[in-house]
Parts: structure tokens; C-alpha cells; sequence
């Protein structure tokens, strides 16, 4: 059935990363793809994929999820390697040439090292979405963003309106079933017939989801209005987000791994 | 002949994943045409996973399902045709209207048979009467109308089809008393008009008792039975039990026929129940008449 | 007993469209209710009484009249929050009154809004939850809980609040029988333990007749105040307005117009059992005892 799926895709965990304080896992996130981008000696991007090795072996998510993250990039990733490929040039001999194209040694380097990166980026990038829930990150990203305030950026209402639709997703997801089914039951055919009708189909579905959504909208609008809700100003939290010592042995791992990526980069000024 | 036949029926949803639920299990039923049927059981009972089966929406994990003879999962080309026999009426329906009319409306159903144009606007005028819903309303947008309104056109939708089975689940949800009687009473028309088997699904049993004739009560996913309205308020304790509420003139009944009284215990509507009381004071009087002399 | 919500003369017109005639709701309404009261507006649809409702927490204000609440004025816009705080309010869908994505979060979220540390608030979120029975849940997500549930969310949400009166508009409309069960049961809780004042806004007549007082509304009217004893006893007016009466009420009521005498005022089950028989000894109809128990009894009484 179509309530039965989840939105994100959050693992439950009780792993040291599940129980990381969002907000550090979103800047350890940063930090991570500083480092992949930083490293630009295949010694460190070695340290970059040791990194996200380590990181799915301490969360225990399974090597499939990272399979299946990186799945939909795939397209990308031989896009930029090929790109690399051909298109970058160096002092050595090509390798290869035929008519205009040569492929250099450096080339291949290149574009074997952008496949990994990306990779990594993404395998790495997946782990916060899956080892956190889309709660706690609507949270972290509030209070990470509130500078922001500053700058007259709504970020209160943002968080708001992140938490409005994870809230409301699996509601309409289940209604969407049920107008189907009514359809359904009333003749609609929704499986056969060309690209054109089958949108045209669609509409008996997609209207009244749309009045039920605005319907919807008006009542928790209503609602929040009784339960005194008024924006941002003189709100407190319940949750309070707090970094433990394992936020900060994190962190220090880190910036660590960063600057040994510094160091490599410095210290093996060759390609290694 | 049986309109609905189901042999050994079960339905599993989620198989194979740790939520794995057996929605229904093992139906057998023969429902006849032309009987108007009241269908209850609490939330979860199978209720609603059964007659979504008799339109076809759900597949069965096993078991078979005749619609008028035929086996509706037999050929897969030919259950659309099966399914139009079959008209389903869901919980809360005015949120599947989306026509810019009401007539639009109601005639999408009849649209999608295939059916002629004047074949059309027949269904849709003879459905729009059954329900009330007049000239005026018809060319109104169905957004326009209330709650009550809005839900007799939904219903209109599933008349114009002209369902040999008509099956509504829970038709008079969130409405009033007033609303309530005056939907119950339309569909009780049209079935003693068309003849056509009528299923309607319910909480109340006070609502069922004034217009089945025959009752299926669901508990636990099985049949628990299937017969005509009294003999199932002989049951009243045990369905009570299921966490239904059984109406309180029964009760009042079923505690008076204990302290002995010489009442039927199956009492289940006030008119029989005033009837019985008064037939007693006359036999009563009589005797004591012919007693005096 | 302290007049918690005063309804001077109010009333109550919408314009459906600019230029138009303006559609009046209700005109010239006086309803007092009293701290601690258990209050139920009868009523079918369209009878004013969900639209009486949304006065009292300055959700509307009145066209006409004034309405108090607690002393306070709704028209008075500082003190609206106040209001909102003092008075409560469930609605009908529980879908739509829950803004979170986890259970002791939404019940939180009233909290947030006026301020209260975190640490009174986990207390008081903690406090609601056990109060309406669904503590074990408060880890869940809204949308995986039965109706009757969700809607003791959103009630825990409201009391999280302290508030001294809640009103509730049609809460039981879209839940089963259980769920209409469970949110009754906690409405009766709040008002017996905590002294809550509740004002049920209903047109279920058995849930009408749980409550110590009924307001019957008809088209923008109060045709009926008092006891559900004395209002149920009105079986035709009540007919009439397209109002249910439990059977109870309406078997003596016909037994009424046919003549016999019987007292008018039956509500429970036991009441109309105690009137029935009466009827009965009076009729000369004897419970025929089953043949073992007759055995007994005459021995007793010997």
C-alpha cells in the first residue's frame, strides 16, 4: 500500500553517528566535502574513501544504500570522467590519438580521481540523510541558519513550512490512494490509452487533491491560530539540541583527516 | 441466483514484510439480488477490505469471487466490464468530486461505460432524482453546494451507473440526524425502485436495524454471520461484546425478558418494541376480563 | 459559580458576496456558561452552533453584542492571546490540527508558541499525554495513530495549555464508535478531575446526554436550556428541529401519547427499565420467573 512508504530515507539507528548532534553532523558533512574537494593527490582522496568507509561501517548502514544512492549519478559521474578525459592535457606523450582527440596520462588520472570524489560526495552526503531523521534535520537546519535572521531571511518560517509538509506528505500520500480508488470504482481509467490521455486522467485525481489540500491548509491554519501561534517572536523549544563529547571527537576527526589532506597536498607535490 | 459469491476469500496485506496483516480471512458468502444488506463490524474487522474486493480494487491473496455468475479475476480484460456491476460508494465520497459541474459530474461515471450521449444525460437525470438533487443544483459547480448536497451528488455518481450492486461504505459519516435519515431513506427508495442488491456499511446498528433485512457482521477479519435482521439481534450480547453498540431499546428489552417479563428480547426498533408492550396490556386486559366474569 | 462565558445580544452575519444581502448566522444571543460547567450545543448542521463556537475563543467576532470571557473582552485585541490561552479549542478533522511529525512534539507546540522553558514544558507535555491516555504513543507519528487517538493529540495539546476551558467542535464526527468512546471518555476525565469547563458542540444526541447541561440551537435560536433529562423530554420539538433523541426518551414518549403515565423526564437505561416495569405492576403483567429461580425466591420469601 502506498502509506506503507517513508519519506527520506531514514534508517533508525542507535549507532555513535545516529546519536551525533544534527547540527555537527551537517557541518561534519561540510567538512567532508571540503576535504574530498581539498584533496587533490590520490594519496588523500585514498584517506577521503577510507573516511566514508569507515563512517557506513560505524553507522552500520548496509553497502547496498550506498549502491542504491549512487545509482541515480551514475550518468553524471561518466559525464565528468569523460569530460576529464578528453579535455585534459599535459606535458607527457598522449597516450592515445586519433584524429583531433588525445587522451594524456594526466587525463586519465583526472578523470578516474573526479569519479571517486563525487562518488565519495555522494556516498558520504547520503549517510546524514540516512542516519538522521527529516525532524532533526528540519531543527538543525533552523538553528544552523539563524544568522540568517539577520538578513531578513525567514528561517523560522522556512523550518515551519519543512515541518508542515513532512507532516502532511504521508496524509495526502493516503488520500491520494483513496480519490484513486473512487475513481477507479467510478470507470476512470488510469493504465491505458497514450501519453496525452493518460495526463488527461490524471485530472479527476490531481483536483480534488488540490481542493482537499487548500481545505486542508485553511484548518491547520485555524488550528495553529487557536494554539497561539504567531511566528517566531517569544517562541521557545522543547527539544533542545546540546553537542555532547562525542560531537566534538567528531569534529576533532575531522579537521584532522583535513589537515592531513593538507599536508599530503603540500608534501607530495606529484601526482602519488 | 447469488449476485455476489465469494469462495474461501483471504487477503494478506504487506506479505512478506514484518507488517504482514491478515485483512480477511477465508469469506465465503452468497449475497441474493435484491436484498439490502447491512454491513457492520468495528474498525479493522476486514469490512472494508471485503468490499473493496467486490469492485475489484483489491486482488485476493486467495479464494475466488463470482459477480453474477462470473469469476472476476478469470480474464483480466474482462474485469472492467465485471467492475461496472459493482457500484462503490466510499467514506466521505464528496472529496472525489471534481467536475466543473454537477452534471459533469455525475455523468463521468456513465462516460467512462462508453455509454451514448442521450444514454448519458438518462442515467443522469434518473440518478440526480433518486438523491434529490434538482435542475437547479445540477448546473451548479459541485464546490458551490453543502456538505449534504455535495455528498448526494457523489452518490448520484455511483447511481448513474446503474450498479447491479450498489455498495456504500458508511454514506452517512459526519452527518446530521436530519442529513442521516434523509440519505438512508433515498437509498432505501431506490433499492424497492430498482430491485438491485444494496450493501451499506455501518457503525450503528440502531441505523441498520431500521433498513436491512439482512445483516453481515465482520469480526476479526472473518465472517462472523450473515442473516436476515433478526435472526441477528439474537446475537445482540455477542456483538456487543465486538465492541458494537447494540441499540438501547434491544437492551432495555434483553434486561426485561431476564427479570422474566414475558417480552421478545430481540426487540430492536421502538415502533416493535411500542407495539409489543401494547399487545401485552391487551392480552392482559382480556384475561382479565374473562378472568372477572 | 463564576459566569466563565458571557454572550450579551450577540449576533452574527457574513457577507457571501461583496454588495450582497448579508447572510445572518444567529441574532441577538444570550448564553452564559459557568466555570467548571460540562455544556453541550445540540444542533444539526447549519444551526449556528459551530459558528456560536468560534466566538468564543476570538476566532469571530460578533457582528453585534459583546462576548466575556473570563471577564475579558474578545473584541479586545491585547487580549487575545490570553484568550486563546484561557480557551481551547478541538475541531472536527484530527488530521488537520496537527502540526508535527512526531506525537509529544505537536503537544509541544502550543507551549512554544507562548514561550514556556523547556523544562516546565517536557514536564507539562508529559503530564497532557498520560492525562488523555496515550503517553506510550508520544514517540509516534501522527498520521499511524486511529482516529479517536489523534484526537486526543490534539486534546493533550490544548490541556499542555492549562486551559480553563475547552471547546470542542464536533470532535467525535469523523471517528468509530470506539474512538467516539475513548475522546467522550477523556472530555468527562478533564471536567470531573481537573474541573475544566467543556463545551461540547455536537449533534449526537447520546453525547449530548453525557453532559450536565444542553443548549439546543435551531437556525441562529436557543429553543431549548436544561438538564438532558428536562431537554430530552421534548421528544417532538426535537423531532422536529431534525434532532435525534436516545430511545429511551422516545419508547416513554410514546407510551405518553398513548395515554399512559409515566414520569417525563427518562433518560437512562435503568430510568426507562424502572418505568416499564412500573407500567407493567400496574397492568398486572408478573415477571413469569424461569422454574429453578421461582423455586428459590419462594423459598427466600418463605
Amino acid at each position: 500500500m502506498l502509506r506503507d512508504i517513508t519519506i527520506g530515507q531514514y534508517f533508525p539507528g542507535h549507532s555513535f553517528i545516529h546519536k551525533m548532534d544534527p547540527r555537527m553532523k551537517i557541518i561534519a558533512s561540510v567538512l567532508y566535502i571540503v576535504i574530498l574537494f581539498v584533496a587533490s593527490r590520490p594519496l588523500g582522496l585514498l584517506l577521503g574513501i577510507l573516511m566514508v568507509v569507515m563512517m557506513y561501517m560505524i553507522s552500520k548502514i548496509s553497502a547496498k544504500m550506498v549502491a542504491k544512492s549512487l545509482k541515480p549519478v551514475v550518468p553524471i559521474i561518466i559525464f565528468t570522467a569523460v569530460l576529464n578525459l578528453f579535455f585534459m592535457t599535459g606535458p607527457s606523450e598522449p597516450l592515445v590519438s586519433f584524429g583531433f582527440i588525445h587522451i594524456y596520462p594526466e587525463g586519465v588520472a583526472m578523470a578516474v580521481m573526479m569519479a571517486v570524489r563525487i562518488m565519495c560526495l555522494i556516498a558520504g552526503t547520503s549517510l546524514l540523510t540516512y542516519t538522521t531523521s527529516p525532524i532533526e534535520l528540519t531543527d538543525a537546519i533552523e538553528v544552523l541558519m539563524g544568522p540568517l535572521k539577520k538578513v531578513k531571511v525567514p528561517v523560522h518560517e522556512i523550518a515551519m513550512m519543512m515541518t508542515i509538509a513532512l507532516r502532511f506528505i504521508p496524509t495526502l500520500i493516503e488520500e491520494t490512494d483513496k480519490i484513486m480508488n473512487a475513481q477507479k470504482a467510478r470507470g476512470a481509467d488510469m493504465e491505458t490509452g497514450s501519453l496525452t490521455q493518460r495526463a488527461k486522467a490524471l485530472i479527476p485525481i490531481l483536483i480534488p487533491l488540490f481542493v482537499s489540500a487548500f481545505r486542508r491548509a485553511d484548518e491547520l491554519a485555524l488550528a495553529m491560530e487557536c494554539r497561539c501561534y504567531r511566528g517566531s517572536v517569544g517562541r521557545t523549544r522543547m527539544k533542545q539540541l546540546e553537542y555532547a563529547k562525542r560531537d566534538f571527537v567528531a569534529l576533532a576527526v575531522m579537521l584532522l583527516c583535513l589537515a592531513l589532506v593538507i599536508v599530503i597536498n603540500i608534501y607530495f607535490p606529484k601526482m602519488i | 441466483m447469488a449476485v455476489i459469491r465469494t469462495e474461501h476469500l483471504s487477503h494478506v496485506y504487506s506479505e512478506g514484510t514484518p507488517f504482514v496483516k491478515m485483512a480477511i480471512q477465508d469469506v465465503n458468502l452468497s449475497i441474493e439480488e435484491g436484498e439490502m444488506v447491512g454491513v457492520i463490524g468495528h474498525t479493522g474487522s476486514g469490512k472494508s477490505t471485503l468490499i473493496q474486493h467486490l469492485n475489484g480494487l483489491l486482488k485476493p491473496t486467495s479464494g475466488k469471487i463470482y459477480i453474477d455468475g462470473e469469476d472476476m479475476w478469470a480474464d483480466k480484460a474482462k474485469l472492467r466490464e465485471i467492475r461496472f456491476k459493482v457500484g462503490l460508494v466510499f467514506q466521505y465520497p464528496e472529496y472525489q468530486l471534481f467536475e466543473e459541474t454537477v452534471y459533469r459530474d455525475i455523468a463521468f461515471g456513465p462516460k467512462n461505460m462508453g455509454l451514448s450521449e442521450e444514454e448519458v444525460d438518462k442515467r443522469v437525470r434518473q440518478a440526480a432524482a433518486f438523491v434529490n438533487v434538482t435542475e437547479e443544483m445540477m448546473n451548479k459547480s459541485p464546490f458551490e453546494l453543502s456538505g449534504g448536497q455535495k455528498r448526494r451528488v457523489a452518490i448520484a455518481g455511483v447511481l448513474a451507473m446503474n450498479p447491479k450492486v450498489l455498495i456504500l461504505d458508511e454514506p452517512t459519516a459526519g452527518l446530521d440526524p436530519k442529513g442521516r435519515d434523509r440519505i438512508l431513506g433515498q437509498i432505501q427508495e431506490y433499492q424497492q425502485d430498482q430491485k438491485n442488491t444494496v450493501l451499506i456499511v455501518s457503525h450503528s446498528m440502531e441505523d441498520v436495524a431500521k433498513f436491512a433485512k439482512k445483516v453481515l457482521v465482520m469480526n476479526q477479519s472473518k465472517v462472523f454471520m450473515y442473516d436476515d435482521t433478526e435472526k441477528v439481534f439474537e446475537h445482540a450480547s455477542e456483538i456487543e461484546q465486538m465492541g458494537l453498540a447494540v441499540p438501547q431499546v434491544t437492551k432495555i428489552f434483553m434486561r426485561l425478558a431476564d427479570m422474566g417479563y414475558p417480552v421478545d428480547p430481540h426487540t430492536y426498533t421502538i415502533q416493535a418494541a411500542k407495539q409489543q408492550v401494547l399487545r401485552l396490556f391487551e392480552e392482559q386486559e382480556a384475561k382479565q376480563k374473562k378472568g372477572g366474569m | 459559580m463564576n459566569d466563565f462565558i458571557k454572550a450579551q445580544g450577540i449576533s452574527f452575519s457574513y457577507h457571501v458576496e461583496e454588495g450582497q444581502q448579508p447572510v445572518s448566522v444567529f441574532e441577538d444571543l444570550d448564553v452564559t456558561i459557568h466555570e467548571g460547567e460540562l455544556t453541550a450545543v445540540l444542533g444539526h448542521n447549519g444551526s449556528g452552533k459551530s459558528t456560536f463556537a468560534k466566538h468564543l475563543n476570538a476566532i469571530l467576532l460578533p457582528s453585534g453584542g459583546k462576548v466575556y470571557i473570563d471577564g475579558m473582552d474578545t473584541a479586545d485585541e491585547e487580549k487575545l492571546y490570553d484568550i486563546r490561552q484561557k480557551v481551547g479549542m478541538v475541531f472536527q478533522n484530527p488530521d488537520n490540527q496537527i502540526v508535527a511529525t512526531v506525537v509529544e512534539e505537536d503537544v509541544a507546540f502550543g507551549l512554544e508558541n507562548i514561550g514556556v522553558p523547556p523544562k516546565e514544558m517536557r514536564e507539562r507535555v508529559d503530564r497532557a499525554l498520560m492525562d488523555v491516555g496515550i503517553y506510550e504513543y508520544k514517540k509516534h507519528a501522527p498520521h499511524r495513530l486511529s482516529g479517536g487517538q489523534k484526537q486526543r493529540v490534539a486534546i493533550a495539546g490544548i490541556i499542555a495549555m492549562r486551559p480553563k476551558c475547552i471547546v470542542l467542535d464536533e470532535p467525535t464526527a469523523m471517528l468509530d464508535p470506539r474512538g467516539r468512546r475513548e475522546v467522550m471518555e477523556t472530555i468527562q476525565k478533564l471536567n470531573r478531575e481537573y474541573g475544566i469547563t467543556i463545551v461540547l458542540i455536537t449533534h449526537y444526541m447520546d453525547e449530548a446526554a453525557l453532559c450536565d447541561r444542553i443548549i439546543v440551537m435551531d437556525s441562529g435560536k436557543i429553543i431549548l436550556d436544561d438538564t438532558p433529562k428536562k431537554v430530552f423530554s421534548n421528544v417532538r420539538e426535537l423531532k422536529t428541529v431534525g434532532l435525534d433523541v436516545p430511545q429511551t426518551s422516545e419508547l416513554i414518549y410514546e407510551f405518553l401519547k398513548e395515554g399512559y403515565n409515566l414520569p417525563k423526564d427518562v433518560l437512562t437505561e435503568d430510568e426507562c427499565i424502572k418505568a416499564i416495569t412500573t407500567l407493567f405492576r400496574r397492568k398486572g403483567i408478573k415477571p413469569a420467573k424461569p422454574e429453578q429461580q421461582t423455586e428459590d425466591c419462594s423459598q427466600e420469601i418463605v
